[in-house]
Formats: C-alpha cells, structure tokens, sequence
C-alpha cells in the first residue's frame, strides 16, 4: 500500500513526522495542562466552599 | 445577538463545551483525509518527483502560521479597545500554537529544499521573514511568562502583536515585495489562471488546509478554555490567602 517515493523516501516522511508529531504532542500538553487545571480548580472550589 | 456576548467567560465556556466535540472530530476527518489522499493517491509532479507530497504538511502549516498571527493580532486589538479579557486570553492560547505551524513550516521547508534547491536553508526574504516569525512567537510567549500582572501582560504583549504584525505580512507578501530569492509564489490561488496547481493536487490540499484551520480552531478553544480557569484559580488562590 505503500506509495513508490522513490529516492525522496526519507524526504517525504520526514515531512509527514515532522508534521504530526509536533501536533500530537502539542495536542497532547493541551488536554494535559486542561485537566490539570480543571482538577484544581474544582479543588479550590471545594476548599472554600468548606471553608465557608 | 451581538458577538460581544462571547467576550462573556460564562458564555464563552458553555457555547465553546457545545462547539468542541464537532469542531475536533471534524478536525480529524479533514486531516486524516486530505493527508491520506495527498500521501497515498496523488502522482509524482515531473519537476518535483514524489516531494510533491510535502506540499500537503507545509503549505497548510505555513498558512496557518501566518493567519494565527493576524488572528492573534485581531484578539489584541478587540483587549486594546475594549478590553474584553477572553480576547486577550485568547490570543495568549493561540501563540504556542503558531509557534509549531511556524516551525513546522520552516522545518518541512528545509527538508524539502534540500534535495530541491541543494540546501537546508538559504536567506531568502520568505524563509527569513518566516524565522523572524517564529522569534516573535517566542518572544510574544516570553513576555506573557515574565509578567505576573495579566492585565499588564495582555496589554504589552498587544502591542508586541500589533509590531510583529509587520513580519506576518511580510512572510505573506515577501515573495510579491522582493522578486528573488528561491521561494516560490503561492499557487493555490491561481486556479483559472496560468501556470495554476493541478486539480489533483489542488482538492487534497484544499481538504488539508480545512483540517488544519480546524484543528487550530479546536486547540484554541481548548486552550482558551483553560486560561479561563486558570485566571478563576488565580483569583480565588489570592481571595483566599487575603481573608
């Protein structure tokens, strides 16, 4: 299925991953760093609802 | 209904949890559709061979790399006038994303160019204008990270915007303003005229450039969503060590 890239193979998919993984990983840290602050906001929410 | 509702943060948050799900999911269909027909299904172009294909990653990435900047550059000037802060939050989410379409770009282009043109780089108005880029990208999330007061923040690094505003039109225009150097012109507009893309490059593209728009759209949402909390977490963390 793989396409015939010739001697341009390395050219190509470097590309591709130089491409998709700053992506992935910047995706990634998104969701990472959103839950993380979701989860302590909740918990500081909770705090001073406690707290009164 | 006035767009200015949105600059609401509680109104931001419910329309952005309704609007995330099918933006994203949307996002991943384009990409993975327009990448996979660009990899798989598209022929050798005669002058390029099969770096034709690369076409697919950089020119979405290099769009985007200069739209985010104008986008940002929007948000900014809405903080500067009206002072609504989910724009300037916006704007903050959006640098880290154009700072990787920056580099993505500069980094396909080099891989591209160096079998194409004989070399990894070259000082070429687009390609240094793009650099220059890339470093107000990092100096615009530098100074967001050295300031402690965000209203202060916002409005500096606003003004940053609206300075480096002048290289995002230049990587834009660079090719039109000086005509030399090695990089091409766009040719994704010159459908209809001479020397235009081939339509069975031009669709793949076309479908690539929508994910990619899309999936900046999802990470921004994401992104500012998260700022919104964070500045809530600050505000309640300095109420409590003030009672």
């Amino acid at each position: 299925m793989m396409p015939e890239l010739g001697k341009y193979t390395a050219t190509v998919l470097l590309s591709y991953a130089g491409t998709l993984g700053p992506m992935i990983v910047l995706l990634g840290w998104s969701l990472w760093r959103g839950a993380k602050v979701k989860a302590a906001l909740a918990a500081q929410e909770e705090r001073m609802k406690k707290n009164g | 209904m006035s767009i200015w509702e949105y600059a609401n943060p509680v109104k931001f948050m419910k329309t952005s949890s309704m609007v995330l799900p099918w933006v994203s999911i949307l996002s991943a269909l384009c990409i993975v559709t327009g990448l996979v027909w660009g990899f798989f299904f598209t022929p050798e172009a005669a002058n390029f061979g099969s770096t034709v294909k690369v076409l697919f990653v950089h020119v979405p990435s290099a769009t985007m790399a200069i739209n985010i900047w104008v986008m940002m550059l929007v948000t900014s000037l809405i903080w500067l006038i009206r002072r609504h802060h989910v724009s300037a939050l916006a704007a903050k989410a959006a640098a880290p994303i154009g700072a990787v379409m920056t580099i993505i770009a500069l980094v396909t282009g080099a891989v591209w160019g160096q079998p194409m043109w004989g070399t990894w780089w070259e000082w070429d108005p687009r390609l240094t204008s793009f650099l220059i880029l890339f470093l107000f990208y990092l100096g615009y999330m530098a100074l967001w990270g050295a300031i402690d007061n965000p209203d202060t923040a916002a409005d500096l690094t606003g003004v940053l915007c609206l300075v480096g505003s002048v290289f995002a039109l230049l990587s834009r225009y660079a090719v039109k303003f000086w005509n030399q150097g090695l990089h091409q012109d766009s040719t994704i507009m010159k459908v209809g005229q001479d020397d235009p893309l081939d339509p069975s490059y031009y669709v793949p593209l076309v479908i690539s450039i929508v994910g990619f728009v899309l999936f900046f759209v999802t990470l921004l949402l994401l992104r500012t969503r998260t700022e919104i909390r964070a500045r809530r977490l600050k505000a309640l963390e300095q109420r409590e060590r003030m009672a």
